[in-house]
């Protein structure tokens, strides 16, 4: 059957007392967003409740997809609105619903009705017993039953200046609306890992911020443009995405030449977490966000992540810290950066990794060998940062 | 910065001609050849004019030309279009160990499907041997298949000589030759090299992408691959790509006018290139053919996809190993089949040049490999 509406029942954004309207415009704005590509919808909000209205033909499971999207949304109810409130009408309205929703009809229900509406002549469960009569009268012979206590399908009738009727419930990602959580500097490589951390934090409301490092010609066009695609696809969740890439060639060739080579790789994260912080601080984020995970590589063991998290005076937010390998894959397969992640393009860590990387770096020691670059490393990071590169990323 | 472009062994800029020929059949000759009126006649005579210009280029008939979607298409009925016309007298397939990734891939596919492949090796200048070849030679062989000009070194191959063994030993034997590298690199004569089918690919000659064309001499068994309204005599329906064989044609007609000329000026600018980077480069190897236009040199110690990007900086466009393989940093069969350990194929690059390069090009490229050597070898994985 087709429908022309939704109602969109939201998270723990209800509990937000006087604030609610912001979290709610929040929300609007972020459905808005996600719904542009689909077609032309109405959305409005009304005691409580979110109102989509499709305006033109659209595809729905489309629709449903983009709204899964947003983070906020607890449940997306395909909804039949009809305007006349006439008590015979609806009740032709609803048995003609349920006969058309429900090929099978060997199950029980119940029929739950609200009255926004206090007007309206008849209490509501009077309604609700009127209308489970009509079904009755109609399907009983089906093997459709009554229910009251666990029913498997639960009829919601709600009399409002219209009348909604809805009886599905699809599941969103949850979460709080983008926008009402501060904003945040995601450290985005071409992996696996950066994507995911990236949506779990945004998951809690936070817009974000991306740094990316390339090493050209280490690095190439190719691999830039997949970071760019992994952004494309987390904006899909998150909303547009301001992108700061990073030319990291000359501060790695300074590393590689002075210090040690098995320290490589950690001394250039610190100098990562030093840039990023820089533009996180320029563009009024208040944390950084990596995709690290205790142990998975040599760069995030336990000491490897104090020595890195040392030179940055910001929160720096791990989300998959705690999580396995398995576990991160399987989740940026839902969200759909897997595909991307796994191009086979070198990234700038992977490039001069010393074959037996240090585990467990001591602060004194990588300081000690950092100091090797005192002469030219101010300006090596001036440079980097003043040629940035920004690109604003859309979804869509 | 100027553009340097040294891979044309990928693909080429096409011949303005080509471009104003295909503007004005897109523009005001669109119709299509199938259509009963006016306007499809003087689409049909674009496809007949091309037909014969090529035909022209390789001494044969216009109707032993079949054009395809490309150098792939053409290699896949070739290979495909035979083994299915001979599944019920032959089994066995004989090919090389350095052949493009479109005569290799339907190979596999036809031994999946209970044909047998011999796979002929080559020597380390990457030509077949002709001892194995007479020696892999059955009483259910149906098919030969060996490349004219090899995309990654330029190997030219005895064709003539394997033409000669191949009918010696039994002439139903059918004789196909990937010429994508060879036609108008040099002259090609499938008549007198006992050659059955010829496959060629329209964008490696200043000509569009997504046009080729294969010749099979007349009477040849082989079925079609591709079915539908039966246009070129059923061989391969579909609407004739109209612009893309007028471009083919041109591009055909120019490439071998002056063609003496042409070659010498690509051979001029391959062997200078060749000389000053064997000269004044230490640490390289050249692992080139005899083809005029590509040049093979393993650069030891860096690895060939940041020498690449770092000659792309430059403005200089080469390729690592073989471009037609795409993005994926597959190892190239070519260089390990002509014996290179992995140190050698992980830094080779081959440079492909074109009519539209110059001598000074490859002087600014070897000053830039120069350059840029000494630093990148510094920065090798440890």
């Amino acid at each position: 059957m087709e429908f022309k509406a939704f109602l969109i029942k939201y998270a723990e954004i209800g509990v937000k007392g006087k604030n609610r309207f912001r979290f709610e415009d929040a929300l609007i704005q972020q459905m808005r967003y996600a719904l542009q590509p689909v077609g032309e919808f109405s959305i409005r909000k009304e005691s409580g409740r979110i109102f989509v209205d499709a305006l033109e033909e659209y595809d729905y499971d489309e629709a449903v997809e983009a709204l899964s999207r947003v983070f906020g949304i607890a449940g997306i109810c395909p909804i039949v609105v009809e305007e006349n409130k006439d008590f015979d009408h609806i009740a032709a309205v609803v048995c003609d619903y349920v006969g058309e929703r429900y090929e099978d009809r060997t199950f029980s229900f119940k029929v739950n009705v609200r009255r926004a509406d206090k007007k309206y002549p008849i209490k509501s469960m009077d309604v609700a017993a009127l209308l489970g009569e009509k079904l009755l009268e109609r399907y009983e012979a089906d093997g459709l039953h009554v229910n009251v206590r666990e029913p498997d399908v639960l009829l919601t009738v709600e009399i409002r200046d219209k009348v909604y009727i809805y009886s599905d419930e699809i599941p969103g990602p949850g979460g709080m609306p983008v926008g009402t959580g501060g904003r945040a500097m995601l450290l985005l490589s071409g992996g696996i890992d950066s994507p995911v951390a990236g949506y779990m934090i945004s998951k809690r409301g936070v817009s974000l911020e991306a740094t990316y490092f390339h090493a050209p010609p280490y690095t190439s066009e190719r691999a830039k443009q997949k970071v760019v695609d992994l952004a494309k696809l987390i904006a899909r969740y998150t909303g547009p995405i301001t992108l700061h890439i990073v030319n990291f060639t000359d501060i790695q060739m300074a590393i590689y030449e002075k210090c040690p080579h098995d320290e490589l790789t950690i001394i250039m994260r610190r100098y990562m977490m030093k840039i990023a912080e820089h533009f996180a601080k320029e563009s009024g984020c208040l944390a950084l966000v990596t995709g690290e995970s205790i142990g998975q590589v040599a760069s995030q063991t336990m000491q490897s992540l104090y020595v890195t998290n040392e030179v940055c005076e910001m929160p720096v937010f791990r989300p998959c810290i705690g999580m396995d390998k398995q576990d991160i894959v399987e989740l940026s397969e839902r969200i759909g950066t897997y595909e991307t992640s796994i191009l086979p393009y070198e990234d700038c860590c992977t490039i001069f990794v010393a074959k037996h990387p240090v585990t467990k770096p001591r602060l004194d020691v990588i300081k000690k060998s950092e100091r090797k670059l005192d002469d030219c490393i101010d300006e090596l990071l001036k440079t980097a940062i003043e040629t940035e590169e920004v690109v604003k990323i859309h979804a869509h | 910065m100027p553009e340097i472009y040294f891979d044309n062994g990928a693909t080429t800029r096409a011949f303005p001609e080509v471009r104003e020929l295909m503007s004005e059949v897109l523009d005001i000759e669109y119709g299509n050849p199938s259509s009963m009126h006016l306007k499809g006649y003087h689409a049909e005579q674009y496809v007949n004019r091309a037909k014969e210009e090529i035909a022209r280029s390789l001494k044969v008939e216009p109707k032993e030309i079949y054009f395809t979607s490309g150098g792939t298409e053409a290699n896949n009925l070739a290979l495909i279009g035979t083994a299915m016309a001979h599944k019920r007298t032959g089994k066995h397939i004989i090919t090389s160990c350095i052949e493009h990734a479109s005569v290799y891939n339907p190979l596999g596919f036809l031994e999946e499907e209970g044909f047998e492949v011999t796979y002929l090796p080559v020597d380390e200048k990457g030509i077949v041997s002709l001892e194995a070849l007479e020696k892999a030679l059955r009483p259910d062989t149906f098919l030969v298949s060996i490349m004219c000009v090899n995309n990654e070194i330029g190997a030219v191959e005895p064709i003539e000589e394997i033409g000669r063994i191949v009918k010696k030993y039994n002439p139903e034997i059918l004789f196909h030759t990937d010429c994508i590298q060879a036609y108008g690199k040099m002259k090609l004569f499938p008549k007198k090299w006992k050659v059955d089918m010829l496959s060629v690919s329209g964008h490696k000659i200043h000509g569009p992408k997504g046009i080729g064309f294969l010749y099979i001499k007349e009477g040849t068994k082989i079925k079609p691959i591709i079915w539908g309204g039966n246009q070129q005599k059923g061989m391969r329906s579909g609407t004739e790509n109209v612009p893309g064989i007028a471009g083919l044609g041109k591009a055909a007609e120019l490439i071998y006018k002056d063609h003496k000329d042409k070659v010498t000026k690509l051979r001029e600018i391959k062997d200078h290139f060749r000389q000053r980077v064997m000269a004044e480069i230490p640490d390289v190897k050249d692992n080139s053919g005899e083809a005029p236009h590509i040049a093979s040199i393993t650069f030891l110690g860096v690895r060939s996809e940041v020498l690449l990007h770092a000659l792309e900086e430059k403005g200089i466009y080469v390729s690592a190993g073989s471009a037609c393989s795409s993005n994926k940093p597959e190892v190239s069969g070519t260089l390990r089949g002509i014996g290179l350990d992995k140190n050698h194929y992980e830094s080779t690059l081959r440079f492909s040049f074109s009519v539209y390069n110059t001598v000074e090009e490859t002087d600014i490229c070897v000053d830039a490999l120069k350059e840029l050597l000494p630093v990148l070898r510094r920065f090798t994985r440890r």
